[in-house]
């Protein structure tokens, strides 16, 4: 067999780039390991329950005939339709420290008037935060990185609004720990606070099968089951691709979504360093189903970021979970065309992927059952106490991530250190999707889009 | 094809690639993307689509010869002589 393209990982990234290669009449494979697409963001049924992974919301949510955004320029790339993702916005979300909270929903008018009301003394600042924002050209493929926390912080002058605009940012995007490249920082202020939440009415599953029949409509072939066991190069440059049940598929080109360092193992040429590239963030989450709408327990926000202390700290925690901050997620809250039937509720923390590899299996159950408990109390603390109400509970841990993913220390946003134009020491071999850096679902998909663009279309 | 053909072919691509562009005052002579909204990747589609319809051929150094519509017509005669309107 003998493609024009193969890429590895069926994500969102992967599926996006299968697209744009395969409506442009390149012959191209997707290969993915598990049974089921998706990467970072899938799904899975358990007891009659259908369960999403990874996604609590969409950020970059913007209304249909909204011009210039990720989200319509994502269409237009896919030829897709905004009907397609079936796309519902969110409630409200709120940034919730000791004695201070601030407000936010998609309309980011909200955002700067809350700003405006609790930190009066930052209005300039703020605004001028917003203008450098705007100026910043994010998606450039060739900028050099600069700390987020000091440009941010050459502007906002009371750490307290410095700490709650990292929270929810660094949870739905970073893998660098405690700080974020500004252009990150940028590409996370405006999907979250200047464009905002959606969830797709059926939850991801919506999003995965609109994807999926695309790709198949214009062509693509996609394996699943289909693990790489090695990349294949003759004088630097891509050969073929040797899949773990030994089959040799030659191929012109490679985009791999499978992480920087994962892909260039797969070569045999390993970097060095390796190390700063190997990402350290790994998350534990919990999902809780209710007897209930949440809203009747008094939880009407669509999500929640929280942080126990006027510090927030985004690191490898000393513990295996860090209960200090977190985001609890409600995906009841948006505004769907028909409720979700039952109430859920979705919590997340940092946690330590070293601790949860370690146990033996009896152990690692205990540990699950314990950090799960403690989570809980900890969770009612910042919600109403919806204890009684739980019908159904299900964890993840860091191994689960790695399992799925197949990425390093279970590290979900990848390594901090990106690769901005996919290109790796390999000749026609490319990164796309986390490592590559464009962060969120969307981002996922117009970094799989953008390195099809750049690296495989002649 | 003739100039007007080919002309006609370039509106129907920009109106697919932009569906809510209005195109009824485009002036041919002007920069396409100074008059409706194309950003960089819109641009490459219309390239792309050229090679999908047309079998049509256009390395990147020839880019800036499609920035009107004029260009357009002038840089596509000679490659799409003898090809149908399809």
């Amino acid at each position: 067999m003998s493609y024009d393209v193969v890429i590895i990982g069926a994500g969102m990234s992967g599926l996006a780039a299968g697209i744009r290669l395969a409506y442009y009449e390149k012959k191209v494979c997707i290969l993915e390991n598990h049974s089921r697409p998706g990467g970072l963001n899938s799904f899975y049924n358990l007891q009659g329950r259908q369960f999403d992974v990874g996604l609590h919301a969409i950020t970059n949510y913007v209304k249909k005939g909204t011009k210039n955004k990720p989200l319509p320029k994502l269409f237009k790339q896919l030829k897709l339709k905004h009907e397609d993702f079936a796309l519902r916005e969110q409630k409200s979300s709120e940034i919730s420290f000791p004695d201070m909270s601030l407000f936010f929903t998609n309309d980011f008018k909200i955002f700067e008037q809350e700003i405006l009301d609790k930190f009066p003394s930052q209005k300039d600042n703020f605004s001028n935060l917003c203008k450098e924002i705007s100026r910043c050209d994010e998606l450039n493929l060739n900028s050099t990185p600069v700390s987020a926390r000091e440009v941010v912080s050459s502007f906002i002058t009371d750490p307290l609004l410095v700490e709650m605009l990292f929270c929810p940012l660094s949870y739905y995007g970073s893998a660098k720990e405690d700080d974020m490249d500004f252009d990150q920082f940028v590409i996370m202020f405006k999907s979250i606070f200047m464009e905002g939440f959606s969830r797709p009415e059926t939850g991801v599953r919506q999003i995965i099968n609109v994807l999926l029949k695309k790709y198949k409509a214009c062509g693509g072939e996609l394996r699943l089951k289909s693990g790489v066991k090695q990349i294949n190069s003759h004088n630097g440059k891509v050969k073929s691709i040797t899949l773990e049940n030994g089959n040799v598929l030659e191929t012109k080109k490679i985009l791999s979504s499978a992480g920087y360092v994962e892909t260039m193992r797969l070569t045999g040429e390993k970097i060095q360093p390796e190390n700063g590239r190997i990402g350290k963030l790994s998350f534990v989450e919990t999902i809780y189903v209710l007897d209930r709408e949440p809203s009747e327990l008094g939880m009407d926000k669509s999500i929640i970021f929280y942080n126990d202390s006027k510090k927030f700290l985004y690191r490898k925690p000393e513990d295996m979970v860090d209960l200090s901050s977190g985001v609890i997620c409600c995906p009841n809250n948006f505004f769907f065309d028909n409720n979700p039937s039952e109430g859920m509720i979705r919590t997340t923390h940092i946690a330590n992927f070293d601790l949860w590899d370690n146990p033996s299996s009896n152990d690692y159950r205990a540990k699950k059952i314990l950090w799960q408990k403690k989570s809980l109390e900890k969770i009612c603390t910042i919600t109403p106490d919806f204890t009684s109400s739980i019908v159904f509970t299900d964890m993840f841990t860091p191994k689960t991530i790695k399992r799925f993913t197949g990425h390093l220390n279970g590290a979900v946003y990848g390594s901090p250190l990106k690769i901005k134009n996919g290109i790796t020491p390999v000749e026609n071999l490319f990164i796309c999707g986390t490592d590559q850096g464009f962060m969120g679902i969307i981002g996922a998909m117009l970094s799989g889009i953008s390195m099809a663009n750049l690296h495989a279309m002649n | 094809m003739s100039k007007e053909e080919i002309r006609e072919i370039i509106y129907n691509i920009i109106k697919d690639i932009a569906p809510d562009e209005d195109l009824s005052n485009l002036d041919d002579s002007g920069t396409i993307r100074d008059q409706i909204e194309l950003d960089s990747m819109d641009f490459l589609d219309i390239v792309l689509e050229l090679r999908k319809r047309y079998k049509v051929d256009v390395p990147e150094e020839d880019y800036p010869k499609l920035a009107t519509i004029n260009g357009c017509v002038e840089y596509l005669e000679p490659k799409l002589k003898g090809a149908c309107v399809s």
